[in-house]
């Protein structure tokens, strides 16, 4: 099947190149001056997120078209980014802690963005738990558009009541981020990476778009047997 | 929109009735309150919390479990003997249909959450009558808010397998953020705050009340047409 080919084509790509980014990262990006060589799991962990968060995002959408249009390739696609999304989400949920321990002195805090995080793997999780309850494959695509679009309007919400939470009291110095004004360098690691994880998502979501393909004559047998 | 109304009072009261008539569902979750407050006692050290600290907590999670077993049942009703094809063939608008199911959701949950409210000032030995009327103001939001997404959820979950586990699963991350309003405004009340104070909490439950009743009116007919 040319999809399934030009999925792995594109995810092979991206693995090389990802490949690149951290001989950029690790090798020709200087070391931070506060946080050391920490601080390198940031150009792996931000475009994660923003893969994470962009999967979301697409799902939503993808729910409103199919509600709209009640076209399957729709309900095709949200299936195939949650499914990316989860594990780009992941990701972002290992290697935070990850940098968390060293530079903040704890793995975990509830700071807006971690609960945030943490609300979208849990929604994604919801998503695909949803998926595998219902087995008729229209309500299927309907819930889960419900869902996705539910989830697209929820975060905005979450956003809010976190950041809300959080300014009330004094935040604690060491866990205070200070913006980051990137120097030159790594702000081009940091975007090479961004296109890299971008790039990796395509790959993903059109192989598993693909598969979904294939298995739709199965999983018709399946339903009316 | 009168029209709307009215078929949804008249669903709503369909479902009041049945409930009232045999009186498991509303009993169940009266008794699961009384133990959730129970449970509550039991899990913390009372020489070393104030139960003035954890009040705001238990009364919270306490009412989120108990509208999470009414909810599961509103739909389940209908299950039986096809009752929902029945009630999507009559001629009321889905909005109505919708509306029916979130008002006797919300009665069922106020009766449970009336019981509750008492019951926890007597075992935590909270003094609740001095700001009784904004706390209720402040429940009635927040059951409105996950009372509108949970009923929309349960039109999905009951047709599921495992329905009674997948409802909380999809249902607590959307009952997070009025729960985390809720719990702040309540805390700020039992603290004895000025009520201006709690106005910015009010207002937030309300924004997301509206916001989401209006999705869930909107997405409702993708959940049970054909």
């Amino acid at each position: 099947m040319k999809l399934l080919r030009g999925g792995r084509w594109i995810t092979a790509a991206g693995l090389v190149l990802l490949a690149a980014v951290y001989v950029r990262a690790l090798a020709f990006t200087p070391i931070e001056r506060f946080q050391g060589p920490a601080q390198k799991i940031f150009y792996v962990h931000v475009p994660a997120a923003w893969c994470a968060m962009l999967a979301m995002g697409l799902v939503g959408v993808a729910g409103i078209l199919f509600l709209l249009l009640k076209d399957p390739r729709f309900d095709r696609f949200g299936e195939a980014s949650a499914e990316v999304g989860t594990v780009f989400s992941l990701v972002m949920l290992t290697t935070g802690p990850i940098w968390a321990k060293p530079i903040w002195g704890t793995w975990w805090t509830w700071d807006a963005r971690l609960t945030l995080t943490l609300f979208l793997f849990l929604l994604f999780l919801g998503y695909l738990l949803l998926r595998g309850a219902v087995t008729d494959p229209g309500l299927k695509a309907r819930y889960s558009a419900v869902l996705g679009i539910c989830g697209l309007v929820l975060l905005p919400f979450i956003h809010l009541s976190v950041y809300l939470f959080r300014t009330l009291h004094p935040q604690p110095i060491v866990l205070k981020p200070s913006a980051p004004s990137l120097p030159g360098a790594m702000l081009v690691t940091l975007l090479f990476s961004f296109g890299v994880f971008t790039l990796l998502y395509v790959g993903f979501v059109v192989q598993r778009y693909a598969l979904s393909i294939l298995r739709e004559p199965a999983e018709a047998r399946d339903h009316h047997a | 929109m009168a029209e709307t109304l009215r078929h949804a009072w008249r669903l709503a009261r369909k479902d009041l009735l049945i409930e009232f008539r045999s009186r498991t569902a509303i009993l169940s979750a009266a008794v699961f309150t009384v133990l959730v407050l129970m449970v509550f006692n039991f899990g913390r050290d009372p020489t070393a919390v104030a139960a003035v600290d954890l009040a705001p907590s238990i009364l919270w999670v306490t009412f989120t479990f108990a509208a999470m077993l009414a909810l599961n049942r509103a739909f389940q009703l209908e299950l039986e003997n096809q009752a929902l094809d029945g009630l999507l063939l009559a001629p009321v608008s889905r909005a109505s249909l919708y509306l029916g199911k979130l008002l006797a959701n919300l009665i069922f949950v106020a009766v449970v959450e009336t019981l509750g409210l008492p019951l926890f000032a007597l075992f935590f030995n909270v003094a609740v009558l001095p700001f009784v009327a904004p706390l209720a103001a402040v429940i009635a939001l927040a059951s409105v808010g996950f009372v509108a997404v949970g009923t929309l959820f349960s039109a999905m979950t009951a047709r599921t397998r495992f329905a009674e586990l997948l409802l909380p699963v999809l249902l607590l991350p959307f009952m997070i953020p009025p729960l985390i309003w809720a719990v702040l405004a309540t805390a700020a009340l039992l603290a004895g705050r000025p009520l201006s104070e709690v106005a910015g909490w009010l207002r937030l439950l309300g924004a997301y009340d509206i916001v989401f009743v209006a999705l869930a009116l909107v997405l409702f007919p993708a959940t049970v047409s054909e």
